[in-house]
């Protein structure tokens, strides 16, 4: 046996993950190619690296099939439901920051809070005979935000990438995207309501609730976490 | 651990024999059975509900037939089946399998069986309510449930009767049933809650559509400049008086015995006539509760009961709970929908809707109690 450690395997948040483990004295690494999936861990024994899409993450910390995972807070809240029941926020690591936030066109000078959003949607219904449609891909954290916020009249479409493009496409009137600049947000004429963001979102260090451990594991773990200050 | 799922066979044969004994009680009190699919087109249940029942509901879809739902509860089936060729009177009973998407709780049953019952009969609403509430009452006796009631009828003829603009009155309508967005609008119509900065430029801006940018998207911008004309109008209308804000609070609040809240109501409605035929209208279903044996000087009401998680109840409403066992959901809930009807009556060319009066029993939970008695 050994504590499996889940991380992003490709692109900047690989990189960066490598680097917070790095700087406590853990280094990560891939164990072959540029290609290849398979990582190794030096600076303590007993942790076995797996490198998997950041989205899987949270499904294989559910299912305890790894111990430990560096993912978004987006995509565990997103994911898991009852995730604080499945899996425990260990360190939040300081990059990989956005926001998941609703956007209008910035034709629309007369929306600016959820109000006016909400008036709008019931308006436009009225109008055009359906509800308000809103792209995204987290349905689930902006659905439950929403309801929670009381706003009628609107549907969830989904938009799995190039979400900024669909409302010049009319595929849907105003998204629910992440975003860390806005930039691209901008650039395709949308503006973000002027409410707190729906979530805050950073790579975060997660603990399976459910993956099973032996003696000798919870030693290792107990080391890991020392090592990384989280004791 | 929710009854049906995971049980033994004698548990589920005990459940199914529950709802056969159920049904049989509302046939012999003059319902007609009645069954309905499963999958349901989930056009029809979006429309009503909006994208919320997809956090409660199964959806699932086929090239052919689109997005279909299965069935959540069987009040929306069994109205347009009557809608489609049924004559008032009429009375229905069904039992079958309901299904209800869990995200929160493990512990609560996604898949029960319900057993109901729906009257169709305008000649006496209060008489049908009672109805219903009797029936209910008779098919849980011995279970020792205890009873909240309300009436959502008394909330939506304050709104009517408010002092205001019919565009705000419109917009607290929409939003009887989402008290917090129900609550903010009345703080911003009642002036509690400041105007936003950013509707105050708005609103003082020469020529606000300058910052407009490119137009993209469905919403035109006579859309946007309708509603600049129609924020501008709202800006000019007087405040709510705190009095009237007071009197929806009031409301909100009764909760006494049935004899003790209308005595309330009344007195309330000395200052809010517009609530006073919403008012006798709990008075008469009191007179026809006591008839059909209720007791109402032991009966809860609520004038905000049910106002959260019952949808197009626009009157009567009632649940049966099991006061030695609060982590079960109610044993049984019904209540009166002729809001829904005229909803669904939209598309069946029957606009007017039908006096409409309901109520759901749980044969699991039923069996559960039963089992502990």
């Amino acid at each position: 046996m050994s504590v499996k450690l889940g991380v992003p395997s490709k692109g900047r948040l690989m990189e960066k993950t490598f680097d917070w483990f790095g700087q406590h004295g853990i280094v990560l690494g891939r164990a072959g190619s540029e290609r290849e999936y398979a990582g190794k861990v030096d600076g303590i024994d007993g942790v076995e690296l797996i490198m998997l899409s950041a989205g899987e993450i949270p499904r294989e910390l559910a299912a305890g099939r790894i111990h430990l995972g560096v993912t978004g807070t987006d995509l565990v809240r997103e994911k898991l439901a009852g995730w604080d029941q499945r899996v425990e926020e260990l360190a939040e690591l300081g990059f990989g920051h956005a926001d998941l936030i609703l956007a209008v066109p910035q034709a629309w000078v007369d929306v600016d809070l959820l109000d006016d959003l909400d008036a709008v949607a019931s308006a436009f219904r009225a109008a055009h005979g359906f509800r308000l449609r809103i792209a995204t891909k987290y349905h689930r954290l902006v659905r439950d935000y929403l309801r929670d916020h009381g706003v009628a009249d609107y549907q969830l479409v989904d938009s799995q990438g190039a979400t900024e493009g669909t409302v010049k496409n009319e595929t849907a009137e105003a998204i629910a995207d992440i975003t860390s600049t806005g930039e691209t947000l901008r650039a395709n004429h949308l503006k973000i309501l002027g409410e707190e963001p729906i979530l805050r979102s950073q790579a975060t260090l997660f603990r399976s609730r459910r993956a099973e451990m032996s003696a000798e594991d919870r030693q290792v773990l107990a080391l890991l976490l020392d090592r990384l200050g989280l004791d | 651990m929710p009854l049906w799922q995971g049980h033994s066979p004698e548990t589920r044969a005990e459940v199914k024999t529950c709802a056969a004994r159920l049904r049989a009680g509302f046939e012999a009190a003059g319902a007609a059975p009645v069954e309905c699919p499963i999958l349901l087109p989930a056009d029809t249940l979006l429309d009503l509900y909006g994208e919320d029942i997809r956090a409660r509901a199964y959806v699932t879809s086929d090239a052919l037939r689109g997005e279909q739902m299965m069935r959540p509860d069987f009040t929306v089936p069994v109205v347009e089946m009557h809608m489609n060729g049924g004559a008032e009177p009429a009375r229905y009973t069904y039992s079958g399998e309901v299904f209800r998407r869990q995200e929160e709780d493990e512990s609560r049953a996604n898949e029960y069986l319900q057993v109901g019952v729906e009257v169709f009969d305008g000649s006496d609403p209060a008489a049908a309510d009672a109805e219903v509430f009797a029936l209910v009452r008779a098919a849980t006796e011995g279970l020792n449930l205890r009873a909240a009631t309300g009436d959502i009828g008394i909330l939506l003829a304050a709104v009517a009767g408010l002092e205001t603009s019919a565009t705000r009155k419109a917009a607290l309508m929409r939003h009887i049933w989402r008290p917090r967005r129900f609550k903010a609008l009345l703080d911003r119509f009642s002036g509690r809650t400041p105007v936003p900065p950013s509707r105050l430029a708005l609103l003082s801006a020469d020529n606000p559509l300058d910052a407009a940018g490119p137009q993209i998207g469905l919403r035109g911008r006579a859309e946007v400049e309708a509603r600049i004309a129609a924020l501008k109008a709202d800006a000019d209308t007087a405040p709510l008086s705190d009095k009237q804000v007071g009197l929806i609070d009031a409301i909100l609040e009764v909760r006494e015995t049935l004899p003790y809240a209308l005595t309330r109501l009344r007195d309330i409605a000395i200052d809010m006539p517009a609530i006073s035929p919403a008012v006798e209208g709990v008075a008469a279903r009191a007179a026809a509760l006591d008839a059909r044996g209720v007791d109402i000087e032991a009966l809860d009401f609520e004038a905000a009961y049910g106002r959260t998680h019952m949808e197009y109840y626009d009157g009567f409403v009632f649940g049966l709970y099991a006061g030695s066992r609060p982590d079960l959901p109610p044993v049984a809930t019904g209540g009166r929908y002729d809001a829904l009807t005229r909803i669904l009556g939209q598309r069946a060319g029957r606009p007017d809707g039908i006096p409409a009066v309901g109520a759901v029993v749980r044969p699991g939970l039923v069996v559960e109690l039963e089992a502990e008695a």
